[in-house]
């Protein structure tokens, strides 16, 4: 149970979650594998795999390797597309009130444009969160495709952009999808890597380069967020990249997150989300925060705003 | 009803012992007996929560027993292959384990009684043991074949002879038993027993030859299959392999919730890795 004394509550555009602990894209399926595990429904947002138009059927196998304290993986988007997903995975999560936010990924304007229309306006969904793709790392390509989401979107529906690290200027991005109407950035992810296996002498994973997660990446991930904040100091941000323990969560809201996402760490321990929430929430306590709002960008502080006496740790 | 679905327990070692080639752990892991079928996995974590291996490790459920002197235990068996399984076999008494299971979908049994086949190469043979109980208990006639490259390597053969009808002994290189694979005397002994059915706990390429041959014979198989997994629960998409549904379509299943038993004549093997 997470520390009734702390407000966890969160503002992600117009709704407000009931903590700041999410699900990373690609980490908690379409929500219902988790159900034996714990209340999906308990966690801030669920943030689904990536939706496509098209069903698709990902790249070839291996996938997923293992790394020193990271994981390193290209799956390809595999999945039912569209349609399979807005007629059993969606209902599932509606009738259940999971908070729900849709990742999705298009590979040309027109199908992003659809998805938007088609889950940006279904009931049950609070937010789409907008994997990039190639695109990501244009700031030019990346304004047009957010500001097409964002167009054929509910009002009231929030409109996340996925970042990615790879680029000269995080800030420059986040600038590009803020402008393009986006109300929240999520940084970040998972930056590209590749792992050879001394066996066999070729790369362990069928796509040869993947995305790599876990903690290896956190201090990458952290960094971004720190740099946007300071740059956008409203923007509402969601911090992923390794995040395993309240710990890990509080460092992403004192860099200035709002909130964060749980990925690989599901793998390791599919109850991690509320684990996280819930040692969040006593990290902040025992800090002195009343709510978890008033820890985002706290170490942004100046040298000489000293925390008050009861903000230091006890 | 009994009890369905996954549970997430702490375990704790009971006893972890040597046996041949493999290392025989067993864990007091209340609430995972009385949910296990044959046929189910379990995945342990390795090390805590800040462990720098990531993913857990899939394991076939050997035996279980709901309840006993400790509480309900859970038992597998496992060979040494890299970090992970290193790892494992240096747990003590009382080590705490993080364990998830019973996972993915159990081997389907016959309705009427009748002879059934089991193959079991390595390792792979740990996980017909409940099953072959299973299939005594509806008066099935089990026939074994257990098999492995090196005698070490070898598991069960002893426990087959109390257990089954019949049981047949391979080696690749001969050291006891029939010298060759472990498909080796399959042909011979379906024709002899008339087996309407073939379970096979094996490598990717051994289930392979195992299918075909039970397809020659008219038997149905049903085959454990072994992918990489990474989350074992169904939410990462990395175990997938091709299988052809009832409608002439093939798609990648999940290996570890669609799975990992399938049906041997549905396999497209030669795209599995086989
Ligand atoms: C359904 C299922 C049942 C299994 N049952 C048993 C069993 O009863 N006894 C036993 O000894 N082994 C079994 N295995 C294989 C066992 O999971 C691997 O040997 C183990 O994960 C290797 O881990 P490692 O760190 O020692 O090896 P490494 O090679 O260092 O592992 C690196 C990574 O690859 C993965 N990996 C490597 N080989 C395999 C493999 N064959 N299958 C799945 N993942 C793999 C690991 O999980 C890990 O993420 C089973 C696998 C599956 C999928
Ligand atoms: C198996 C796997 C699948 C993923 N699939 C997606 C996906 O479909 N869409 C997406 O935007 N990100 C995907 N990601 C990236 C994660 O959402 C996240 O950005 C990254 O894993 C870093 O967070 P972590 O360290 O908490 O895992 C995936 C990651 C993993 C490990
Ligand atoms: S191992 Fe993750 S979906 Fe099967």
């Amino acid at each position: 149970m997470p520390d009734p004394t702390v407000d966890l509550t969160t503002r992600l555009a117009d709704a407000t979650l009931a903590n700041p602990v999410l699900t990373a894209a690609g980490c908690a399926g379409v929500g219902r594998e988790l159900a034996p595990f714990f209340d999906v429904a308990e966690l801030g947002a669920l943030v689904t795999r990536s939706i496509q138009r098209d069903a698709r059927s990902g790249l070839s196998t291996p996938r997923v390797a293992e790394t020193a304290s990271g994981l390193l993986s290209a799956v390809g988007q595999q999945g039912p597309g569209v349609d399979g997903f807005l007629a059993t995975d969606l209902p599932w999560l509606a009738q259940r009130k999971v908070r729900t936010v849709v990742s999705i990924a298009g590979t040309t304007l027109e199908e992003y444009a659809e998805l938007a229309r088609r889950i940006g306006n279904s009931p049950g969904v609070s937010g789409l969160e907008v994997n990039l793709l190639e695109v990501a790392a244009d700031p030019y390509q990346l304004g047009k495709v957010v500001r097409v989401v964002r167009r054929e979107t509910a009002r009231g529906v929030a409109v996340l952009v996925k970042l990615t690290s790879e680029v000269a200027s995080v800030v420059d991005g986040a600038a590009a999808a803020a402008e393009a109407g986006a109300d929240g950035l999520v940084l970040i992810g998972g930056p590209r890597g590749l792992s050879i296996d001394p066996a066999t002498m070729r790369p362990r994973l069928g796509g040869v380069v993947g995305g790599l997660s876990g903690p290896a990446i956190k201090p990458i991930a952290l960094r971004c967020v720190w740099q946007v904040h300071a740059a956008m100091p409203g923007m509402p941000l969601v911090g992923v990249g390794g995040v395993r323990t309240g710990a890990d969560a509080l460092e992403f809201l004192l860099a200035g997150a709002t909130a964060v996402q749980v990925g690989s760490a599901i793998l390791h321990d599919p109850s991690a989300p509320l684990r996280v929430r819930d040692e969040l929430g006593d990290l902040l306590a025992a800090r002195g925060f009343d709510r978890a709002a008033d820890a985002v960008g706290y170490a942004h502080r100046k040298p000489d705003e000293e925390p008050h006496e009861e903000l230091v740790q006890r | 009803m009994s009890a369905r679905g996954p549970v997430q327990v702490r375990a704790s070692v009971l006893s972890l012992k040597k046996v041949g080639a493999y290392h025989h752990l067993t864990l007091v892991a209340p609430g995972i007996p009385e949910r296990t079928r044959p046929g189910h996995f379990v995945t342990l974590a390795v090390g805590g929560p800040d462990s720098a291996l990531l993913l857990r490790r899939a394991f076939s459920a050997y035996r279980v027993r709901a309840s006993g002197a400790y509480g309900g235990t859970l038992e597998i068996v496992f060979a040494v292959r890299g970090d992970g399984t290193r790892q494992l076999a240096a747990l003590r008494q009382q080590d705490e384990v993080d364990v998830v299971g019973p996972l993915g979908r159990p081997f389907a049994l016959p309705k009427e009684p009748v002879s059934c086949v089991l193959v079991g190469s390595g390792y792979g043979s740990a996980a017909l043991f409940t099953l072959a109980a299973r299939l005594q208990e509806r008066e099935c006639s089990v026939h074994m074949v257990v098999g492995a490259p090196t005698e070490e390597q070898l598991f069960g053969a002893l426990e087959a002879r109390r257990t089954a009808q019949s049981v047949t002994v391979t080696t690749e290189d001969g050291s006891v038993g029939i010298r060759g694979p472990v498909t080796g005397p399959l042909p011979d002994l379906l024709a002899r027993t008339g087996s309407e059915v073939v379970y096979a706990s094996a490598p990717v390429g051994t289930l392979g030859a195992v299918a075909d041959l039970a397809a020659q014979h008219g038997a149905w198989s049903q085959c454990t299959v072994e992918t990489p997994m990474a989350c074992g629960i169904g939410v990462c998409m990395s175990c997938v392999l091709p299988v052809l549904g009832d409608d002439g379509i093939t798609r990648l299943l999940r290996g570890c919730v669609d799975g990992p038993v399938f049906r041997g004549d549905r396999v497209r093997w030669e795209a599995a890795g086989a």
